[in-house]
C-alpha cells in the first residue's frame, strides 16, 4: 500500500495550473460559443426578444432559400479554384529557388501581398477591375475587347474575387514550398540525376514526395482560407450583384447583423462549421498520428 | 538542389532568367504599383482619366496630409496599435505557459486538450460570432477596444499554443531533470530555463500575431462601431464610403494602413517566415 501524499497531489496539479489561463480564455471565447451557436440555430430569435424553439425550422428554411444555395455553390467554387494556389505557389517557388544576386529581395517582394490586409487587397483589385478606368480594361482594350465589368457581372463576379484572393494565397503557398525546397535531401537528388532523371520526371518522382509536408500544409491553409473568405467579398462587392457573389460566411453575417435573424444566422454558421469540421478532423487525425510516431 | 542551379545552364537560359526575374516582379506587384502611383496624383489627373500614366502633378504631401488631416486615420492607426500590442503580449504569454505544460508533463487528457487548441484555431469565425457578440455586450465591453483585445487574445492563444508546444517539445528533457534534482520548483524551471530558451519562438510568434490581428476585419465589424475605437481595416472601409471617387485619398489611406505590417515583415523577415512555415519540413 502506498498513500497519496500531499506533494504528490500537488505535483499532479502543476501542469493544470500552467494550462489554466489559456484554457479559460479559449473555453469562454471559442469552445463554448461553438456549442451555443449550434443551440441558437434551433431557435427563432431576433437578438433582443425571447427565443422561440423551432427545431429544425431554420435548416428547413435554408433548404428553400436560393441565396443559401448560391452561397454554398460559391463556397465550392472558392474551394476548387482557390486550390490553384497550391500548384501556382509551387511554380513560383521553383522559379525563385536559385542563388543569384538579389534573389532574397525578390522572394520578399513576391511574399509581400500576404502581409497586407485583405481589405486593402480588395480595394486594390476593385480598382484593377473597374470597368471605366481599371488596368484590366486597358489590357483588354489592347486586344480589341470591350470593357468587361467583372464585379457587376453575376456569372464572373465570384471568379474575379477568387482571383484577388489568389494573389496573397499564392504568396503563402510559395513561401511554404520555398522552405520545403530548402530542406530537400541533396544526396537523393544527386543519385536520381546520376540515373538520368531530370525535369518533370525528377519533379514527380523525387522532389514532390519530399515536399509532401509542405504540400499538406499548403492544402490545409488554402482550404481554411477558402472557407473563411469574408473580407474580400465584403469589401469588393458586399455579396452583390443581387447576392450572386455571396459566400456562407458573408450570408451569415448579413442575416444576423442586418436582418436581425440570429437563429437563421446561427444555422448558416453551423453548416459552414460542419463543412470545416471535415477538414479539421482530417488535419487533427494526421497530426496526432505523426505525433505518435 | 532543384531545379538545376541557373549557373550550370546555358548562357541563353541564364540571360533569360535574369530578364524574367525583374519582369515577373513588376507583373506580380502591378496592382500595388498602381495604387502607389494613384496615391500621389491630383484630383485633376483622376478626373482627366489619367490613371495609369505618369502623374502630372505630384501631390504626395497634399494627399497624405489630407488623409491624416481630414479624416480619423490617425485615430484608426492608434486604435490598431492599442488593440494589437496587448493581444500580442497576452496571447504569447498564455500560450507559453500552456505550451510548456503540454510539451513537458505527461497527464491524462493532454492530447485531447492539445487537439482542442489546434482544432479551435481553424473554426470559421461565424460560428463564434453571435455568442461572442452577446458576451461582449453582457460584459459592457461592446464598442470598446477591450472587446477586440479579449477576443483576439483568446483566439490567437490556440495558434500560439500549437506553436509553443511544438517548440518546447524539442528542448532536451535532461535540462529539466537536472534542475528538478537540484530541487528547483516547477515555476523556477519555467522562468529560468523555458523562458530564455523560447526567445526565438517568441519573436516569430509576436510578428505573426501582430500581422493577423492588425489585418482583422470581421471582428472589427462585429464588436465595435464608432470611429473612436475602430481599427484601421474597418476605418479604411468606412472611408471608402465617404470618399467614393476620390481614389487618390483611398489609395493613400490604404498605403498608410498597410505600412505597419509591411515594415514589420521586412525588418523581422527571418522570424516571420520561420513562424509561418512551421511544419513545412516535417510532419
Amino acid at each position: 500500500m502506498h498513500e497519496i501524499s500531499g506533494t504528490d497531489r500537488w505535483h499532479r496539479l502543476i501542469p493544470w495550473l500552467f494550462l489554466l489561463p489559456a484554457m479559460l480564455f479559449f473555453t469562454v471565447y471559442v469552445i463554448s460559443p461553438i456549442l451555443q451557436s449550434i443551440w441558437i440555430s434551433f431557435f427563432d430569435w431576433d437578438g433582443f426578444g425571447d427565443k422561440v424553439f423551432i427545431g429544425l425550422g431554420n435548416y428547413v428554411e435554408l433548404g428553400e432559400d436560393p441565396l443559401f444555395w448560391t452561397s454554398l455553390k460559391n463556397n465550392i467554387l472558392w474551394l476548387v479554384f482557390y486550390m490553384l494556389a497550391v500548384p501556382l505557389g509551387l511554380g513560383v517557388a521553383l522559379f525563385l529557388n536559385q542563388q543569384v544576386l538579389g534573389i532574397r529581395a525578390v522572394k520578399s517582394l513576391f511574399f509581400f501581398p500576404f502581409v497586407i490586409s485583405q481589405v486593402i487587397v480588395g480595394v486594390v483589385f476593385a480598382w484593377f477591375y473597374d470597368p471605366s478606368y481599371g488596368l484590366l480594361q486597358k489590357a483588354l482594350g489592347l486586344f480589341g475587347m470591350g470593357p468587361l465589368p467583372i464585379l457587376a457581372d453575376e456569372t464572373l463576379v465570384t471568379y474575379g474575387i477568387i482571383a484577388a484572393g489568389l494573389w496573397p494565397q499564392i504568396a503563402y503557398t510559395m513561401i511554404l514550398y520555398l522552405t520545403g525546397l530548402n530542406n530537400l535531401n541533396p544526396e537523393q537528388i544527386e543519385a536520381a540525376r546520376m540515373d538520368g532523371a531530370h525535369g518533370w520526371k525528377m519533379l514527380r518522382h523525387v522532389i514532390l514526395p519530399q515536399l509532401r509536408p509542405a504540400t499538406f500544409l499548403a492544402i490545409v491553409v488554402t482550404v481554411i482560407g477558402a472557407l473563411r473568405s469574408f473580407d474580400l467579398v465584403a469589401t469588393m462587392t458586399g455579396g452583390g450583384p443581387y447576392g450572386s457573389s455571396s459566400v456562407l460566411a458573408f450570408f451569415m453575417y448579413e442575416q444576423a447583423i442586418f436582418n436581425y435573424r440570429m437563429g437563421y444566422g446561427a444555422a448558416i454558421a453551423t453548416v459552414l462549421f460542419a463543412i470545416m469540421l471535415i477538414y479539421i478532423s482530417f488535419f487533427l487525425w494526421r497530426m496526432l498520428r505523426a505525433e505518435r510516431g | 538542389m532543384f531545379p538545376t542551379p541557373i549557373q550550370k545552364t546555358s548562357p541563353l537560359t541564364q540571360i533569360s532568367y535574369r530578364i524574367a526575374l525583374p519582369l515577373s516582379i513588376v507583373l506580380w506587384l502591378l496592382p500595388m504599383f498602381a495604387v502607389m502611383m494613384t496615391s500621389v496624383r491630383s484630383i485633376g489627373d483622376i478626373n482627366a482619366g489619367n490613371y495609369w500614366g505618369w502623374p502630372k502633378d505630384w501631390m504626395l504631401v497634399e494627399n497624405y496630409s489630407a488623409v491624416f488631416g481630414n479624416t480619423n486615420m490617425g485615430r484608426y492607426l492608434l486604435n490598431s496599435v492599442l488593440i494589437t500590442v496587448p493581444v500580442m503580449v497576452a496571447s504569447v504569454a498564455l500560450a507559453t505557459l500552456a505550451g510548456f505544460s503540454l510539451a513537458k508533463y505527461r497527464f491524462r487528457g493532454r492530447i485531447a486538450i492539445f487537439a482542442t487548441f489546434i482544432g479551435g484555431n481553424f473554426v470559421p469565425f461565424q460560428i463564434l460570432m453571435i455568442p461572442v457578440r452577446d458576451l461582449t455586450i453582457d460584459l459592457g465591453l461592446y464598442d470598446s477596444i477591450w472587446a477586440l483585445i479579449l477576443f483576439h487574445t483568446a483566439f490567437q492563444t490556440g495558434f500560439c499554443t500549437l506553436f509553443m508546444r511544438n517548440f518546447i517539445v524539442d528542448l532536451p528533457d535532461e535540462l529539466f531533470e537536472s534542475c528538478r534534482l537540484d530541487g528547483a520548483s516547477e515555476w523556477h524551471i519555467f522562468r529560468k530555463i523555458v523562458l530564455p530558451l523560447v526567445r526565438p519562438a517568441l519573436a516569430a510568434l509576436a510578428v505573426l500575431i501582430f500581422t493577423f490581428v492588425w489585418n482583422d476585419y470581421f471582428w472589427a465589424l462585429v464588436l465595435v462601431q464608432s470611429d473612436e475605437v475602430r481599427p484601421v481595416t474597418a476605418g479604411i472601409s468606412a472611408l471608402r464610403g465617404q470618399w467614393l471617387a476620390s481614389w487618390q485619398l483611398i489609395s493613400a489611406g490604404s498605403i498608410v494602413a498597410a505600412l505597419p505590417p509591411v515594415i514589420l515583415f521586412f525588418t523581422m523577415q527571418r522570424h516571420f517566415i520561420a513562424g509561418l512555415t512551421l511544419g513545412a519540413t516535417k510532419g
